[in-house]
């Protein structure tokens, strides 16, 4: 495990060798303990440790301490330099990674995804799309998961035709915009085009770096580097444009599919591996990869191309790519790569859980069923969007189970007949309906015996799967009498 | 329900157990202004400390400063930099398994397949393709199962026909092993003895002649007995029993099913709920009685979209562990691939945007694979014939060196694409 070194640099040291000594030279040493520790070591030390905040030392933030301040964002900063382009509210920031596996710390930046149009489409072919890829959404565990940005192609290679379409792509949708030509006039055609939206451009080459990097100062906008395979050229592209001036880069190292896609996927790890464990700064860039690049092989039957596209985007989404250019839409193909990343980019340190409560739907009286469910996030939300979509009027107890789902809880014993009697009790479901019935989950229908005997409830066993509810209440509410 | 659940996913979703430390986050907001985290209340284990933060320049998050500071002059030609991959060695290995014994061995398969081997992390170094390439078994139910149509219409004719199904698994799709789950001997369903298991077990010994994967139903006591008698009708055989557990030692069975794999030339298959110090413990209490390259360990798979990410990252923990030394964590590992078709995604009828469900299935079980087998996986257990198709060629082309390639990386630039 070596670590190279720029020659005349000091090096970068990643927070294992980051020592609270090293925090410790860097902070005012008063021991005033506005920070609430008792001393500027202990801060020192809880800040490596990542329990505490540069900002929860106030004196660091007065004018005194601004070389230091600096010093320590130094020492802190994310071994891959996030990118931001577009702007406003969807605005998309990718990169900002700290470490290569995800146990690590956690992924910051979810991967952004874009979907193609190009300048051969008619104006209305054009704005349909671009509206159904700012529509496309799917609600997952209560929230909208979606599309982030337009990747705009130039097939015709004319930058009048260029700047055309981007004009009415930019018309259609607020939504970020990456400029694809290796040609800089034609770029610089789109760039006129996009005012103050800062696009990101795609791309410098061997060929045309000096034109590329011109026309991303000029109009201030991030920059794709691209190389077909070789990151040796990759990093002296980085190194050149750095001096150039230019710090928001993207790296792209060429995406193929099928014969390539080895190659790709070694080469997308290499370079991520040099940023974070070499903590190689030309490598610690976002990276781009391309799934739409499947579309380019002689296969003629288009489901063929949607699932090599849709496998290709989630090896690469794994493998590291902060930025993923498509082209299908086809909610098939995306839906798994919106929940991957959702998934994905998710604290692993931190279970996904509810509140426990009871939970009232549409309007329910004194005589309406009363279910029970747990707080893990998904199963919750997905009981609750299968009661909202059949329009039920029900009462949902959300037992505190840890954040586990029913088998795990109902295995695990934290889901139980006791744990279901003192939820009815303080929850105080006597007193909101005027029966004793309690509907369980289908996958806890072995508690439901002793429930029966330990709450003095009628128990009665749901459907496994919560789709099966409104049916299931069809048929068995109101219960019929003993 | 309509899906196939391969194992009791005891401690799926069990994000409270996995021990991995914490960093403030808000240093990142910090440093960038990015003002979207939302981490407040985590908590971390100091000692736990095990991760990279490298500092970067301040430049980073100055979008106005250059990372280099500019030179008084542009450069006018490339400034030539080398790239050299790392080359990590790591202090560990996985360990090999054999499944499978030919008549050589005292078996009577006709060829045997060998997992395990890694001394690298998944695909993480092109020169270093894998010592064996992942292994695909599909799966075999012992009575009529409820399936997700899409996976039904493709063994409808054999359902009900474990020897049919078998051969079907082998010739048709082409199946490195084939795994028979015995559901019927579950004391809830049908409760078949385990003399009827064994016999099953038999059949499908006769019927193909790849290695085989025995399931039991997920009682710990009739599991024992079941795996008993099937490890002694089928000595020398190199099974692998699916699955060992703590259950197991609750119930104090697992020192007699060991015993009998033991002594009967078997292989045990450790399943834990993504839980690596329960693992290690499953794996110690084996150590007692068997040798360690007669064990695999099957981590959890959860299906995309219910929990993936927990068995994607306990994979990838398990794997740098065993690599930086942990034997106890230096098996090879085992995915149950097709507990995708537990999420809604796969098998439910949806609004019309997001496809059919007959692409949407097949889809997910081969991201379910994909994604684990980056993480390192060995031996993935599957039913779609699109994905176990997929799953090949994906395996098969990673494990070459790319250098067949026929296109440019920038051909899909200015590409006419209908």
């Amino acid at each position: 495990m070596t670590h190279r070194t720029e020659p005349g640099k000091q090096r970068k040291k990643s927070i294992r060798e980051i020592s609270p000594i090293d925090v410790y030279k860097l902070l005012p040493k008063t021991n005033c303990q506005e920070c609430h520790e008792s001393n500027c070591m202990a801060f020192a030390t809880r800040l490596v440790n990542g329990e505490l905040m540069l900002t929860d030392c106030p004196p660091l933030f007065t004018d005194m301490y601004q070389a230091e301040r600096e010093d320590l964002g130094l020492l802190l900063a994310p071994s891959v330099r996030a990118v931001t382009f577009g702007t406003g509210a969807q605005q998309c920031t990718i990169g900002g990674k700290y470490v290569l596996q995800r146990h690590e710390f956690m992924y910051h930046n979810p991967t952004g995804i874009a979907i193609d149009v190009d300048d051969l489409m008619t104006d209305e072919n054009l704005r349909e799309r671009v509206h159904r890829i700012g529509q496309f959404s799917y609600n997952y565990i209560g929230r909208k998961l979606a599309l982030n940005a337009v990747a705009i192609r130039s097939v015709s290679g004319d930058p009048a035709a260029f700047g055309k379409t981007v004009r009415t792509v930019c018309n259609a949708t607020d939504l970020p915009l990456i400029l694809c030509s290796l040609d800089p006039a034609v770029i610089q055609a789109g760039l006129a085009e996009t005012g103050d939206r800062r696009p990101l451009i795609y791309a410098a080459t061997e060929k045309n770096w000096t034109q590329m990097a011109d026309l991303a100062l000029a109009f201030h906008v991030p920059l794709v580097v691209h190389t077909d395979g070789d990151p040796a050229l990759q990093k002296s592209l980085v190194k050149t444009l750095n001096a150039w001036g230019l710090a928001d880069l993207v790296l792209d190292p060429g995406t193929l599919a099928e014969d390539g896609l080895s190659e790709t996927l070694h080469t997308l790890t290499a370079l991520r591996t040099a940023a974070c464990r070499d903590l190689d700064e030309l490598s610690g860039y976002p990276l781009l990869g391309v799934p739409l690049a499947v579309w380019t092989s002689e296969e003629i039957s288009m489901d063929v191309l949607k699932w090599r596209e849709a496998i290709t985007a989630s090896m690469l989404m794994s493998r590291y790519a902060d930025l993923l250019i498509m082209h299908s839409l086809d909610g098939w193909v995306l839906l798994p790569q919106l929940i991957w990343r959702f998934n994905l980019y998710t604290d692993p340190r931190k279970p996904v859980s509810v509140e426990a409560g009871i939970r009232m739907f549409g309007h329910p009286d004194k005589n309406s069923p009363v279910l029970i469910t747990t707080n893990y996030a998904l199963t919750f939300f997905t009981v609750e969007s299968d009661i909202k979509t059949a329009g039920l009027d029900c009462y949902l107890m959300v037992a505190d189970t840890g954040g586990l789902s029913v088998e795990s809880a109902v295995a695990g014993r934290y889901f139980s007949a006791d744990s279901i009697v003192t939820a009815l009790k303080e929850m105080q479901v006597e007193n909101l309906v005027c029966h004793k019935t309690l509907i369980i989950p289908g996958l806890a229908a072995r508690l439901s015996g002793e429930t029966e005997e330990a709450s003095g409830w009628k128990i009665l066993v749901g459907p496994k799967d919560s789709s099966g509810l409104p049916q299931f209440l069809r048929q068995r509410w109101p219960p019929h009498p003993a | 329900m309509s899906y196939v659940v391969h194992k009791k996913n005891k401690e799926t979703e069990r994000a409270d157990e996995i021990d991995v430390l914490s960093l403030a986050p808000r240093i990142l907001e910090l440093l960038q202004g990015v003002q979207q985290l939302e981490l407040e209340n985590f908590s971390m284990e100091i000692g736990d400390l095990d991760l990279f933060i490298p500092s970067q320049s301040p430049a980073h998050s100055l979008q106005s400063v250059s990372l280099h500071p500019p030179l008084p002059q542009k450069p006018s030609e490339l400034i030539r930099e080398s790239f050299e991959p790392r080359t990590a060695r790591y202090p560990g290995h996985i360990r090999e398994v054999v499944l499978g014994a030919t008549r050589a061995d005292g078996g009577s398969r006709a060829r045997t397949v060998t997992i395990g081997g890694a001394m690298t992390p998944a695909y993480a170094d092109i020169r270093v393709p894998p010592v064996h390439p992942p292994a695909i078994s599909l799966d075999v139910f012992d009575m009529k199962v409820s399936l997700p149509r899409v996976l039904r219409e493709h063994v409808a004719e054999v359902m009900e026909d474990p020897a049919g199904w078998a051969r079907m698994n082998v010739e048709k799709f082409g199946a490195d092993i084939v795994t028979i789950h015995l559901m019927s001997t579950d004391p809830l369903i049908r409760d078949t003895s385990p003399r009827q298991a064994a016999e099953t077990v038999e059949e499908v010994l006769q019927a193909v002649n790849v290695p085989i994967i025995v399931g039991g139903c997920g009682d710990p006591k009739k599991d024992a007995a079941v795996f008993a008698e099937v490890a002694e009708m089928a000595a020398g055989e190199r099974l692998l029993l699916n699955s060992v557990t703590l259950d197991m030692v609750e119930a104090k069975t697992l020192g007699a099913v060991a015993k009998a794999a033991r002594d009967h030339g078997h292989l045990l298959l450790a399943f834990t709920g993504l839980e690596l110090n329960n693992a290690k413990e499953l794996n110690r209490r084996l150590y007692e009685y068997m040798p360690h390259e007669q064990i695999v360990m099957d981590l959890t798979t959860v299906a995309l979209g219910y929990g993936l990410e927990y068995s994607f990252t306990i994979h990838e923990r398990a794997r740098y562990a065993a690599l930086m030394g942990d034997d106890e964590l230096a098996h090879p590992v085992i995915s149950a691939a097709t507990n995708a078709w537990a999420a809604r995604e796969a098998w439910m009828a949806m609004a019309p945007e997001y496809g059919p469900r007959e692409l949407r299935g097949p889809v997910w079980e081969t991201v379910n694979a994909l994604t684990l087998l980056l993480a390192g996986v060995d031996l993935f257990m599957m039913m779609h014939p699109a994905s176990v198709l997929t799953l090949r060629d994906v395996i098969y082309r990673l494990g070459s060196n790319g250098s067949g390639r026929t296109s440019s990386a920038r051909d899909w630039v200015g590409a006419r694409i209908s």
